[in-house]
Protein backbone atom coordinates (compact mmCIF):
# COMPACT_ATOMS: atom_id res chain seq x y z
CA UNK A 1 0.00 0.00 0.00
CA UNK A 2 1.11 3.52 -0.68
CA UNK A 3 2.65 5.47 2.53
CA UNK A 4 3.96 8.31 0.93
CA UNK A 5 1.69 11.75 -0.17
CA UNK A 6 4.62 12.63 -2.86
CA UNK A 7 3.28 12.70 -6.36
CA UNK A 8 4.78 9.44 -8.04
CA UNK A 9 3.63 10.07 -11.70
CA UNK A 10 3.56 6.26 -12.74
CA UNK A 11 1.27 5.44 -9.77
CA UNK A 12 -0.87 8.19 -10.66
CA UNK A 13 -1.05 7.08 -14.51
CA UNK A 14 -2.04 3.58 -12.97
CA UNK A 15 -4.66 4.50 -10.91
CA UNK A 16 -6.23 7.31 -14.19
CA UNK A 17 -5.72 4.15 -16.07
CA UNK A 18 -8.04 1.72 -13.52
CA UNK A 19 -10.84 4.58 -14.46
CA UNK A 20 -10.01 3.58 -18.30
CA UNK A 21 -9.37 -0.22 -17.69
CA UNK A 22 -13.19 -0.19 -15.70
CA UNK A 23 -14.93 1.60 -18.40
CA UNK A 24 -14.29 -0.38 -20.85
CA UNK A 25 -14.71 -3.51 -19.10
CA UNK A 26 -18.23 -2.55 -18.72
CA UNK A 27 -18.26 -1.34 -21.89
CA UNK A 28 -17.83 -4.91 -23.48
CA UNK A 29 -20.22 -6.18 -21.06
CA UNK A 30 -22.66 -3.90 -21.96
CA UNK A 31 -21.88 -4.41 -25.70
CA UNK A 32 -25.41 -4.85 -27.13
CA UNK A 33 -26.02 -1.54 -25.92
CA UNK A 34 -22.79 -0.27 -27.61
CA UNK A 35 -24.00 -1.75 -30.63
CA UNK A 36 -27.27 0.13 -30.65
CA UNK A 37 -25.38 3.15 -29.76
CA UNK A 38 -23.50 3.12 -32.82
CA UNK A 39 -25.94 2.12 -34.58
CA UNK A 40 -27.86 5.53 -33.94
CA UNK A 41 -25.03 7.41 -34.10
CA UNK A 42 -24.18 6.58 -37.90
CA UNK A 43 -27.80 6.69 -38.49
CA UNK A 44 -28.17 10.00 -37.18
CA UNK A 45 -24.99 11.02 -39.10
CA UNK A 46 -26.39 9.48 -42.14
CA UNK A 47 -29.96 11.21 -41.90
CA UNK A 48 -28.27 15.00 -41.29
CA UNK A 49 -26.03 14.10 -44.02
CA UNK A 50 -28.84 13.18 -46.11
CA UNK A 51 -30.54 16.94 -45.80
CA UNK A 52 -27.58 18.10 -48.33
CA UNK A 53 -28.92 16.16 -50.84
CA UNK A 54 -31.62 18.17 -50.82
CA UNK A 55 -29.44 20.78 -52.12
CA UNK A 56 -28.51 21.86 -56.12
CA UNK A 57 -26.16 19.03 -57.42
CA UNK A 58 -23.58 22.33 -57.27
CA UNK A 59 -23.35 22.47 -53.42
CA UNK A 60 -24.91 18.91 -52.63
CA UNK A 61 -20.88 17.46 -51.88
CA UNK A 62 -19.70 20.28 -49.63
CA UNK A 63 -23.23 21.21 -47.86
CA UNK A 64 -23.16 17.29 -46.86
CA UNK A 65 -19.69 17.52 -45.51
CA UNK A 66 -20.91 20.33 -43.48
CA UNK A 67 -23.56 18.47 -41.73
CA UNK A 68 -21.85 15.10 -41.87
CA UNK A 69 -19.24 17.40 -39.97
CA UNK A 70 -21.26 18.56 -37.26
CA UNK A 71 -22.97 15.53 -36.69
CA UNK A 72 -19.29 13.85 -35.88
CA UNK A 73 -18.04 16.36 -34.09
CA UNK A 74 -20.87 16.91 -32.06
CA UNK A 75 -21.37 13.18 -31.61
CA UNK A 76 -17.44 12.99 -30.42
CA UNK A 77 -18.20 16.11 -27.92
CA UNK A 78 -21.24 15.07 -26.66
CA UNK A 79 -19.83 11.57 -25.76
CA UNK A 80 -16.67 13.70 -24.21
CA UNK A 81 -19.15 15.52 -22.07
CA UNK A 82 -21.43 12.96 -21.42
CA UNK A 83 -19.03 10.20 -19.52
CA UNK A 84 -17.22 12.91 -17.68
CA UNK A 85 -20.81 14.55 -16.13
CA UNK A 86 -22.13 11.68 -15.85
CA UNK A 87 -19.44 9.59 -14.12
CA UNK A 88 -20.23 10.56 -10.61
CA UNK A 89 -24.60 9.71 -11.34
CA UNK A 90 -22.95 5.94 -12.47
CA UNK A 91 -21.00 5.73 -9.40
CA UNK A 92 -24.41 6.75 -7.26
CA UNK A 93 -26.60 4.46 -9.20
CA UNK A 94 -24.19 1.40 -8.85
CA UNK A 95 -23.41 2.04 -5.37
CA UNK A 96 -19.70 2.69 -5.27
CA UNK A 97 -19.25 6.17 -4.84
CA UNK A 98 -18.34 6.15 -1.06
CA UNK A 99 -15.88 3.41 -2.03
CA UNK A 100 -14.27 5.35 -4.92
CA UNK A 101 -14.33 8.90 -2.79
CA UNK A 102 -12.91 7.41 -0.04
CA UNK A 103 -10.40 5.48 -2.02
CA UNK A 104 -6.60 7.00 -1.80
CA UNK A 105 -6.49 8.39 -4.59
CA UNK A 106 -6.32 12.50 -5.72
CA UNK A 107 -9.29 14.07 -6.95
CA UNK A 108 -7.34 15.08 -10.43
CA UNK A 109 -6.43 11.49 -10.87
CA UNK A 110 -9.86 10.40 -10.64
CA UNK A 111 -11.04 12.71 -12.73
CA UNK A 112 -8.49 12.83 -15.51
CA UNK A 113 -8.64 9.05 -15.55
CA UNK A 114 -12.40 9.75 -16.32
CA UNK A 115 -11.83 11.78 -19.30
CA UNK A 116 -9.17 10.21 -20.42
CA UNK A 117 -11.92 7.22 -20.70
CA UNK A 118 -14.26 9.61 -22.22
CA UNK A 119 -11.66 10.73 -24.98
CA UNK A 120 -10.72 7.24 -25.97
CA UNK A 121 -14.20 6.04 -25.83
CA UNK A 122 -15.72 9.04 -27.83
CA UNK A 123 -12.74 8.77 -30.41
CA UNK A 124 -13.20 5.04 -31.41
CA UNK A 125 -16.87 5.30 -31.38
CA UNK A 126 -16.74 8.41 -34.39
CA UNK A 127 -14.05 6.55 -35.50
CA UNK A 128 -16.40 4.02 -36.72
CA UNK A 129 -18.86 6.44 -37.47
CA UNK A 130 -16.33 8.22 -39.44
CA UNK A 131 -15.49 5.56 -41.56
CA UNK A 132 -19.39 4.22 -42.39
CA UNK A 133 -20.12 7.49 -43.05
CA UNK A 134 -17.37 8.01 -45.41
CA UNK A 135 -18.02 5.16 -47.50
CA UNK A 136 -21.74 5.99 -47.76
CA UNK A 137 -21.35 9.57 -48.69
CA UNK A 138 -18.16 8.74 -51.11
CA UNK A 139 -17.33 12.41 -48.97
CA UNK A 140 -14.86 14.18 -50.87
CA UNK A 141 -11.85 14.32 -48.90
CA UNK A 142 -9.48 14.73 -51.51
CA UNK A 143 -8.70 18.68 -50.44
CA UNK A 144 -9.37 17.64 -46.51
CA UNK A 145 -6.29 17.96 -44.39
CA UNK A 146 -6.86 16.02 -41.76
CA UNK A 147 -4.35 16.19 -39.45
CA UNK A 148 -5.15 19.65 -39.25
CA UNK A 149 -8.89 18.34 -37.98
CA UNK A 150 -7.54 15.46 -35.81
CA UNK A 151 -5.44 18.55 -34.23
CA UNK A 152 -8.88 20.50 -33.92
CA UNK A 153 -10.44 17.15 -32.02
CA UNK A 154 -7.62 16.71 -29.59
CA UNK A 155 -7.56 20.36 -28.83
CA UNK A 156 -11.28 20.55 -28.57
CA UNK A 157 -11.62 17.32 -26.40
CA UNK A 158 -9.83 19.82 -23.47
CA UNK A 159 -12.39 22.21 -23.24
CA UNK A 160 -15.08 20.06 -23.32
CA UNK A 161 -13.37 17.72 -20.55
CA UNK A 162 -13.54 21.50 -18.33
CA UNK A 163 -16.94 21.85 -19.14
CA UNK A 164 -17.61 18.22 -18.35
CA UNK A 165 -16.33 18.47 -14.78
CA UNK A 166 -18.29 21.66 -14.48
CA UNK A 167 -21.29 19.91 -14.81
CA UNK A 168 -19.94 16.47 -13.30
CA UNK A 169 -20.77 18.61 -10.09
CA UNK A 170 -24.68 18.61 -10.77
CA UNK A 171 -25.08 14.75 -9.96
CA UNK A 172 -22.33 15.24 -7.15
CA UNK A 173 -24.87 17.59 -5.37
CA UNK A 174 -28.57 16.04 -6.58
CA UNK A 175 -28.79 12.65 -8.17
CA UNK A 176 -31.69 13.14 -10.22
CA UNK A 177 -31.30 16.88 -10.92
CA UNK A 178 -28.33 16.57 -11.29
CA UNK A 179 -28.84 14.49 -14.58
CA UNK A 180 -31.24 16.73 -15.69
CA UNK A 181 -29.48 19.58 -15.58
CA UNK A 182 -26.54 17.95 -17.38
CA UNK A 183 -28.60 17.27 -20.13
CA UNK A 184 -29.79 21.06 -20.57
CA UNK A 185 -26.23 22.07 -20.41
CA UNK A 186 -25.80 19.94 -23.51
CA UNK A 187 -28.98 20.90 -25.32
CA UNK A 188 -27.88 24.67 -25.00
CA UNK A 189 -24.33 23.68 -26.28
CA UNK A 190 -26.13 21.87 -29.08
CA UNK A 191 -28.33 25.18 -30.20
CA UNK A 192 -25.80 27.55 -29.87
CA UNK A 193 -22.65 26.30 -31.43
CA UNK A 194 -23.81 26.08 -35.32
CA UNK A 195 -23.25 22.43 -35.20
CA UNK A 196 -25.98 21.96 -38.43
CA UNK A 197 -25.71 25.62 -39.20
CA UNK A 198 -23.99 28.94 -38.99
CA UNK A 199 -24.59 30.99 -36.03
CA UNK A 200 -25.13 33.64 -37.89
CA UNK A 201 -28.56 32.91 -38.20
CA UNK A 202 -29.45 32.22 -34.77
CA UNK A 203 -31.32 35.57 -33.20
CA UNK A 204 -29.18 38.23 -32.11
CA UNK A 205 -29.96 37.51 -28.40
CA UNK A 206 -28.47 34.01 -28.68
CA UNK A 207 -25.69 34.50 -31.09
CA UNK A 208 -23.80 35.87 -28.53
CA UNK A 209 -23.71 32.92 -26.32
CA UNK A 210 -22.15 30.42 -29.33
CA UNK A 211 -18.71 32.42 -28.81
CA UNK A 212 -18.76 31.15 -25.14
CA UNK A 213 -19.02 27.74 -26.63
CA UNK A 214 -15.38 25.94 -27.48
CA UNK A 215 -17.49 23.46 -29.44
CA UNK A 216 -18.08 26.36 -31.86
CA UNK A 217 -14.75 27.43 -32.76
CA UNK A 218 -13.91 23.74 -32.60
CA UNK A 219 -16.20 23.34 -35.63
CA UNK A 220 -15.29 26.51 -37.42
CA UNK A 221 -11.80 25.20 -37.52
CA UNK A 222 -12.65 21.51 -38.72
CA UNK A 223 -14.83 22.82 -41.35
CA UNK A 224 -12.07 24.75 -42.52
CA UNK A 225 -9.66 21.74 -41.91
CA UNK A 226 -11.62 19.39 -44.07
CA UNK A 227 -14.30 21.35 -46.61
CA UNK A 228 -10.92 24.22 -46.97
CA UNK A 229 -7.99 22.25 -46.50
CA UNK A 230 -6.53 24.61 -44.09
CA UNK A 231 -3.70 23.93 -42.02
CA UNK A 232 -2.33 25.05 -39.37
CA UNK A 233 -0.42 28.18 -41.04
CA UNK A 234 -4.29 29.32 -40.93
CA UNK A 235 -5.78 27.76 -37.96
CA UNK A 236 -3.24 28.19 -35.55
CA UNK A 237 -4.44 31.43 -33.54
CA UNK A 238 -7.56 29.59 -33.44
CA UNK A 239 -6.26 26.53 -32.49
CA UNK A 240 -4.28 28.74 -29.79
CA UNK A 241 -7.49 30.46 -28.17
CA UNK A 242 -8.90 26.94 -28.23
CA UNK A 243 -6.16 25.48 -25.86
CA UNK A 244 -6.72 28.35 -23.89
CA UNK A 245 -10.15 28.01 -23.19
CA UNK A 246 -9.63 24.59 -22.30
CA UNK A 247 -6.19 25.48 -20.18
CA UNK A 248 -8.86 28.01 -18.01
CA UNK A 249 -11.88 25.42 -18.07
CA UNK A 250 -9.94 21.93 -16.90
CA UNK A 251 -8.56 23.95 -13.42
CA UNK A 252 -11.75 25.84 -12.91
CA UNK A 253 -13.69 22.63 -13.53
CA UNK A 254 -11.38 20.67 -11.28
CA UNK A 255 -12.15 23.56 -8.29
CA UNK A 256 -15.44 23.70 -8.43
CA UNK A 257 -15.63 19.94 -8.38
CA UNK A 258 -13.31 19.96 -5.18
CA UNK A 259 -14.99 22.96 -3.38
CA UNK A 260 -18.50 20.67 -4.42
CA UNK A 261 -17.12 17.47 -2.92
CA UNK A 262 -16.44 19.37 0.45
CA UNK A 263 -20.13 20.56 0.35
CA UNK A 264 -21.38 16.68 -0.07
CA UNK A 265 -19.20 15.97 2.32
CA UNK A 266 -20.40 18.51 4.80
CA UNK A 267 -23.97 18.24 4.05
CA UNK A 268 -24.01 14.53 4.05
CA UNK A 269 -24.70 14.47 -0.09
CA UNK A 270 -21.97 11.62 -0.43
CA UNK A 271 -23.72 9.06 -0.44
CA UNK A 272 -24.64 5.89 -2.61
CA UNK A 273 -28.57 7.42 -3.00
CA UNK A 274 -27.95 10.74 -2.90
CA UNK B 1 -35.62 0.83 32.32
CA UNK B 2 -32.90 3.61 31.43
CA UNK B 3 -29.82 3.77 32.53
CA UNK B 4 -27.21 6.72 32.90
CA UNK B 5 -24.81 6.80 30.29
CA UNK B 6 -21.81 4.85 31.24
CA UNK B 7 -18.70 4.89 29.71
CA UNK B 8 -15.78 2.56 31.58
CA UNK B 9 -12.57 1.63 30.63
CA UNK B 10 -12.23 -1.64 32.54
CA UNK B 11 -10.75 -3.68 29.27
CA UNK B 12 -8.31 -5.38 31.30
CA UNK B 13 -10.56 -6.70 34.39
CA UNK B 14 -13.57 -7.75 32.53
CA UNK B 15 -13.09 -8.44 28.66
CA UNK B 16 -13.15 -12.43 28.22
CA UNK B 17 -10.96 -11.91 25.25
CA UNK B 18 -8.46 -10.58 27.13
CA UNK B 19 -7.35 -7.86 24.91
CA UNK B 20 -5.24 -4.60 26.42
CA UNK B 21 -5.12 -1.60 24.77
CA UNK B 22 -1.80 -0.78 23.79
CA UNK B 23 -0.17 3.06 22.76
CA UNK B 24 -2.16 5.73 21.36
CA UNK B 25 -6.21 5.23 19.85
CA UNK B 26 -5.98 4.65 16.93
CA UNK B 27 -9.64 6.44 16.81
CA UNK B 28 -10.41 9.29 18.98
CA UNK B 29 -13.44 10.98 18.23
CA UNK B 30 -14.25 14.12 20.94
CA UNK B 31 -17.73 15.76 21.59
CA UNK B 32 -18.59 14.78 17.79
CA UNK B 33 -22.16 16.05 16.60
CA UNK B 34 -23.73 15.67 13.18
CA UNK B 35 -26.56 16.66 12.37
CA UNK B 36 -29.15 16.62 8.61
CA UNK B 37 -31.64 18.55 7.36
CA UNK B 38 -34.29 16.75 5.81
CA UNK B 39 -37.58 17.58 3.66
CA UNK B 40 -40.42 18.56 5.77
CA UNK B 41 -43.50 15.98 5.95
CA UNK B 42 -46.74 17.00 7.49
CA UNK B 43 -46.80 16.54 11.33
CA UNK B 44 -43.32 17.49 11.07
CA UNK B 45 -42.25 19.44 14.16
CA UNK B 46 -39.10 21.00 14.77
CA UNK B 47 -38.90 23.10 11.37
CA UNK B 48 -36.14 25.18 10.31
CA UNK B 49 -35.19 27.65 7.48
CA UNK B 50 -32.42 26.64 5.57
CA UNK B 51 -30.55 27.54 2.80
CA UNK B 52 -30.31 30.75 0.34
CA UNK B 53 -34.09 29.73 -0.69
CA UNK B 54 -34.96 29.54 3.24
CA UNK B 55 -36.89 26.03 2.44
CA UNK B 56 -38.47 24.32 5.50
CA UNK B 57 -36.60 21.59 6.71
CA UNK B 58 -36.63 19.18 9.47
CA UNK B 59 -33.43 19.34 11.93
CA UNK B 60 -32.40 15.06 12.37
CA UNK B 61 -29.39 14.78 15.40
CA UNK B 62 -27.93 11.98 13.70
CA UNK B 63 -24.50 12.11 16.16
CA UNK B 64 -25.23 13.69 19.08
CA UNK B 65 -22.02 14.59 21.83
CA UNK B 66 -20.04 11.17 21.14
CA UNK B 67 -17.02 10.45 22.66
CA UNK B 68 -14.83 7.51 22.24
CA UNK B 69 -11.76 6.16 21.59
CA UNK B 70 -10.78 2.81 20.01
CA UNK B 71 -7.47 1.23 20.27
CA UNK B 72 -5.22 -0.97 17.86
CA UNK B 73 -6.39 -4.42 17.42
CA UNK B 74 -9.37 -3.89 19.47
CA UNK B 75 -13.11 -4.60 18.32
CA UNK B 76 -15.66 -2.01 18.71
CA UNK B 77 -19.08 -3.09 18.61
CA UNK B 78 -22.12 -0.62 17.96
CA UNK B 79 -25.49 -1.52 18.22
CA UNK B 80 -28.58 0.82 17.91
CA UNK B 81 -31.45 1.08 15.99
CA UNK B 82 -32.33 2.02 12.33
CA UNK B 83 -31.16 6.45 12.24
CA UNK B 84 -29.46 5.81 15.95
CA UNK B 85 -26.51 7.02 14.47
CA UNK B 86 -24.39 3.79 13.30
CA UNK B 87 -23.70 4.64 9.36
CA UNK B 88 -23.13 8.47 10.08
CA UNK B 89 -20.35 7.51 12.76
CA UNK B 90 -18.53 5.08 10.40
CA UNK B 91 -18.79 7.38 7.23
CA UNK B 92 -17.43 10.26 9.68
CA UNK B 93 -14.50 7.91 10.54
CA UNK B 94 -14.22 6.72 7.01
CA UNK B 95 -13.28 10.46 5.98
CA UNK B 96 -16.72 10.72 3.94
CA UNK B 97 -18.73 12.97 6.14
CA UNK B 98 -17.12 16.26 8.10
CA UNK B 99 -18.41 16.56 11.62
CA UNK B 100 -20.26 19.72 12.74
CA UNK B 101 -18.35 20.17 15.15
CA UNK B 102 -16.21 17.86 17.96
CA UNK B 103 -13.01 15.87 16.42
CA UNK B 104 -12.40 12.33 14.83
CA UNK B 105 -9.29 11.58 14.42
CA UNK B 106 -8.02 8.68 12.88
CA UNK B 107 -4.58 7.15 13.63
CA UNK B 108 -3.58 10.66 15.23
CA UNK B 109 -4.56 12.65 12.25
CA UNK B 110 -7.54 15.00 11.60
CA UNK B 111 -10.29 13.26 10.08
CA UNK B 112 -11.01 16.56 8.17
CA UNK B 113 -7.71 17.81 7.44
CA UNK B 114 -5.73 14.84 6.75
CA UNK B 115 -8.14 12.73 4.88
CA UNK B 116 -5.82 11.47 1.98
CA UNK B 117 -3.48 10.07 4.67
CA UNK B 118 -6.19 7.79 6.63
CA UNK B 119 -7.72 6.39 3.22
CA UNK B 120 -4.37 4.54 2.70
CA UNK B 121 -4.70 2.72 6.04
CA UNK B 122 -8.34 1.88 6.29
CA UNK B 123 -11.36 0.26 4.40
CA UNK B 124 -14.50 -0.12 4.72
CA UNK B 125 -17.44 -3.25 4.22
CA UNK B 126 -20.71 -1.41 3.98
CA UNK B 127 -24.16 -3.06 4.55
CA UNK B 128 -24.91 -2.97 0.93
CA UNK B 129 -22.44 -4.98 -1.74
CA UNK B 130 -21.51 -1.89 -3.62
CA UNK B 131 -20.45 -2.84 -7.12
CA UNK B 132 -20.60 -2.49 -11.01
CA UNK B 133 -22.99 -5.57 -11.03
CA UNK B 134 -22.12 -6.67 -14.76
CA UNK B 135 -18.74 -6.58 -14.17
CA UNK B 136 -17.39 -9.92 -12.36
CA UNK B 137 -15.70 -10.08 -8.86
CA UNK B 138 -12.28 -10.14 -10.38
CA UNK B 139 -12.82 -7.26 -12.08
CA UNK B 140 -14.54 -5.69 -9.51
CA UNK B 141 -11.39 -6.05 -7.63
CA UNK B 142 -9.11 -5.73 -9.93
CA UNK B 143 -10.36 -1.84 -10.36
CA UNK B 144 -9.85 -1.53 -6.52
CA UNK B 145 -6.46 -3.43 -6.10
CA UNK B 146 -5.52 -0.78 -8.57
CA UNK B 147 -6.97 2.18 -6.65
CA UNK B 148 -5.34 1.50 -3.38
CA UNK B 149 -1.79 0.67 -5.60
CA UNK B 150 -1.92 -3.11 -5.58
CA UNK B 151 -0.36 -4.58 -9.08
CA UNK B 152 -2.97 -6.63 -10.61
CA UNK B 153 -0.83 -10.21 -10.15
CA UNK B 154 -0.94 -9.04 -6.10
CA UNK B 155 -4.76 -7.99 -5.92
CA UNK B 156 -5.15 -11.55 -7.92
CA UNK B 157 -3.26 -13.39 -5.09
CA UNK B 158 -4.80 -11.78 -2.53
CA UNK B 159 -8.12 -11.66 -3.14
CA UNK B 160 -8.53 -15.28 -4.27
CA UNK B 161 -6.88 -16.80 -1.03
CA UNK B 162 -9.34 -14.59 0.61
CA UNK B 163 -12.42 -15.56 -0.96
CA UNK B 164 -10.99 -19.12 -1.06
CA UNK B 165 -10.91 -19.08 2.67
CA UNK B 166 -14.59 -17.87 2.53
CA UNK B 167 -15.77 -20.45 0.47
CA UNK B 168 -15.89 -18.93 -2.98
CA UNK B 169 -15.56 -21.33 -5.40
CA UNK B 170 -12.41 -20.04 -7.94
CA UNK B 171 -14.61 -20.66 -11.23
CA UNK B 172 -17.10 -17.96 -9.77
CA UNK B 173 -14.20 -15.37 -9.84
CA UNK B 174 -14.96 -14.73 -13.46
CA UNK B 175 -18.93 -14.63 -13.31
CA UNK B 176 -20.86 -11.09 -13.29
CA UNK B 177 -21.80 -10.41 -10.12
CA UNK B 178 -25.36 -9.52 -10.99
CA UNK B 179 -25.95 -13.52 -11.17
CA UNK B 180 -24.78 -14.05 -7.51
CA UNK B 181 -26.41 -14.66 -4.13
CA UNK B 182 -26.34 -11.76 -1.60
CA UNK B 183 -23.51 -13.30 0.68
CA UNK B 184 -21.45 -14.16 -2.50
CA UNK B 185 -21.55 -10.40 -2.97
CA UNK B 186 -20.86 -9.54 0.32
CA UNK B 187 -17.84 -12.05 0.55
CA UNK B 188 -16.30 -10.07 -2.55
CA UNK B 189 -17.03 -6.93 -0.90
CA UNK B 190 -14.95 -8.31 2.58
CA UNK B 191 -12.05 -9.49 -0.19
CA UNK B 192 -12.06 -6.14 -1.40
CA UNK B 193 -12.12 -4.27 1.80
CA UNK B 194 -9.21 -6.94 3.30
CA UNK B 195 -6.60 -6.98 0.39
CA UNK B 196 -5.59 -3.81 0.89
CA UNK B 197 -4.50 -5.00 4.19
CA UNK B 198 -6.18 -2.00 6.22
CA UNK B 199 -4.65 -1.10 9.84
CA UNK B 200 -8.66 -0.19 10.44
CA UNK B 201 -11.89 -1.45 8.86
CA UNK B 202 -15.41 -0.30 9.15
CA UNK B 203 -17.68 -3.26 9.29
CA UNK B 204 -21.23 -1.75 8.66
CA UNK B 205 -23.72 -4.49 9.37
CA UNK B 206 -21.70 -6.97 7.07
CA UNK B 207 -23.16 -9.93 7.74
CA UNK B 208 -27.33 -8.63 7.45
CA UNK B 209 -29.51 -10.44 5.55
CA UNK B 210 -26.95 -12.96 4.44
CA UNK B 211 -28.02 -16.69 4.97
CA UNK B 212 -26.52 -18.52 7.72
CA UNK B 213 -23.60 -20.24 6.28
CA UNK B 214 -22.69 -17.25 4.45
CA UNK B 215 -22.87 -15.57 8.01
CA UNK B 216 -21.42 -18.05 9.66
CA UNK B 217 -18.27 -18.04 7.30
CA UNK B 218 -17.63 -14.38 7.32
CA UNK B 219 -17.95 -14.16 11.42
CA UNK B 220 -15.29 -17.16 11.17
CA UNK B 221 -12.93 -15.25 8.78
CA UNK B 222 -13.17 -12.02 10.80
CA UNK B 223 -12.96 -14.32 13.65
CA UNK B 224 -9.59 -15.01 12.16
CA UNK B 225 -8.28 -11.42 11.44
CA UNK B 226 -9.03 -10.55 14.78
CA UNK B 227 -6.76 -13.36 16.58
CA UNK B 228 -4.31 -12.01 14.43
CA UNK B 229 -4.85 -8.77 16.32
CA UNK B 230 -2.50 -6.66 13.82
CA UNK B 231 -6.49 -4.79 12.47
CA UNK B 232 -8.96 -2.37 14.47
CA UNK B 233 -12.20 -3.01 13.63
CA UNK B 234 -15.65 -1.01 14.26
CA UNK B 235 -18.41 -3.39 14.00
CA UNK B 236 -22.19 -2.11 13.57
CA UNK B 237 -24.36 -5.15 13.75
CA UNK B 238 -27.86 -6.30 14.28
CA UNK B 239 -26.85 -9.69 15.50
CA UNK B 240 -26.42 -9.63 19.47
CA UNK B 241 -24.66 -13.06 19.32
CA UNK B 242 -22.02 -12.01 17.08
CA UNK B 243 -21.86 -8.47 18.55
CA UNK B 244 -20.94 -10.52 21.39
CA UNK B 245 -18.93 -13.25 20.42
CA UNK B 246 -16.79 -10.81 17.96
CA UNK B 247 -16.15 -7.43 19.82
CA UNK B 248 -13.85 -6.70 22.64
CA UNK B 249 -16.25 -3.36 23.57
CA UNK B 250 -19.26 -2.93 23.07
CA UNK B 251 -21.20 1.03 22.39
CA UNK B 252 -24.86 1.08 22.15
CA UNK B 253 -26.26 4.39 20.06
CA UNK B 254 -29.66 5.65 20.86
CA UNK B 255 -30.70 8.58 18.58
CA UNK B 256 -27.51 9.35 17.62
CA UNK B 257 -26.47 9.53 21.30
CA UNK B 258 -23.63 7.23 23.03
CA UNK B 259 -25.69 5.52 26.05
CA UNK B 260 -22.86 3.22 26.68
CA UNK B 261 -19.72 1.83 25.98
CA UNK B 262 -17.89 -1.38 27.65
CA UNK B 263 -16.86 -5.02 27.39
CA UNK B 264 -20.43 -7.53 26.90
CA UNK B 265 -19.41 -9.15 30.23
CA UNK B 266 -19.44 -5.35 31.64
CA UNK B 267 -22.41 -4.36 30.09
CA UNK B 268 -24.44 -7.51 31.18
CA UNK B 269 -22.95 -6.44 34.77
CA UNK B 270 -24.20 -3.14 34.27
CA UNK B 271 -27.72 -3.91 32.92
CA UNK B 272 -28.74 -5.90 36.26
CA UNK B 273 -29.16 -9.32 37.75
CA UNK B 274 -31.91 -10.31 35.83
CA UNK B 275 -29.73 -9.92 32.58
CA UNK B 276 -29.74 -13.02 30.43
CA UNK B 277 -29.01 -12.30 27.28
CA UNK B 278 -27.57 -9.28 24.83
CA UNK B 279 -31.20 -8.25 23.69
CA UNK B 280 -32.07 -7.94 27.53
CA UNK B 281 -28.89 -5.37 27.88
CA UNK B 282 -30.36 -3.31 25.10
CA UNK B 283 -33.33 -2.88 26.37
CA UNK B 284 -31.96 -2.16 29.89
CA UNK B 285 -29.98 1.04 28.05
CA UNK B 286 -32.45 2.21 25.36
CA UNK B 287 -35.72 1.22 26.74
CA UNK B 288 -36.90 -0.37 23.27
CA UNK B 289 -36.87 -4.70 22.98
CA UNK B 290 -35.04 -5.10 20.13
CA UNK B 291 -36.71 -7.78 18.12
CA UNK B 292 -39.13 -4.95 17.70
CA UNK B 293 -36.42 -2.45 16.52
CA UNK B 294 -35.28 -5.33 14.17
CA UNK B 295 -38.34 -6.00 13.04
CA UNK B 296 -39.41 -2.10 12.58
CA UNK B 297 -36.03 -1.92 10.02
CA UNK B 298 -37.49 -4.93 8.29
CA UNK B 299 -40.33 -3.21 7.94
CA UNK B 300 -38.55 0.39 7.16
Amino acid sequence: MRTSLNVRPIAEVRTMYAFVERNFRLAKRYLSWEVVHIFYSLINAMTIGLIGYATPSSQRAETTLYLVIGALLWGYLSILFDEVANSISYERWEGTIEYTFMAPIRRLTHLLGTCLYGATYGMIRTLIVLVAIAWFFRLPLSHANLWSAILVLIVSSLSFMGLGLIAAVLPLLSTERGAQATHIIQGVILLISGIYYPVTILPHWVQWMSWLSPATYALNMSREALLHGAGLDQLWLPLVELALIGVILVPIGLAIFVAAERYAMRTGRLKRNG
Amino acid sequence: MNLELKSTQSLESSNPSGFVPDGPPVIHCEHVCKRFYEPVEPGDGDVVRRGWLGRRKREVMAVDDVTFDAHRGEVLGILGANGSGKSTLIRLISTLLFPDSGVVEVFGMDAVKQPQAIRRRINRVSVEASFFKKLSAMENLMFAGRLYGLPPAETRQRAGAILERLGFSRGKMHASLENMSRGQQQKVSIARAFMTRPELLLLDEPTTGLDPKSRRDVQDFVEDIIAERKTTMILTTHDMAEAERLCDRVAILDRGRLVVLDTPRALKQMAGPNVQSFEDVFFAFVGKDWKEVVEDEDFA
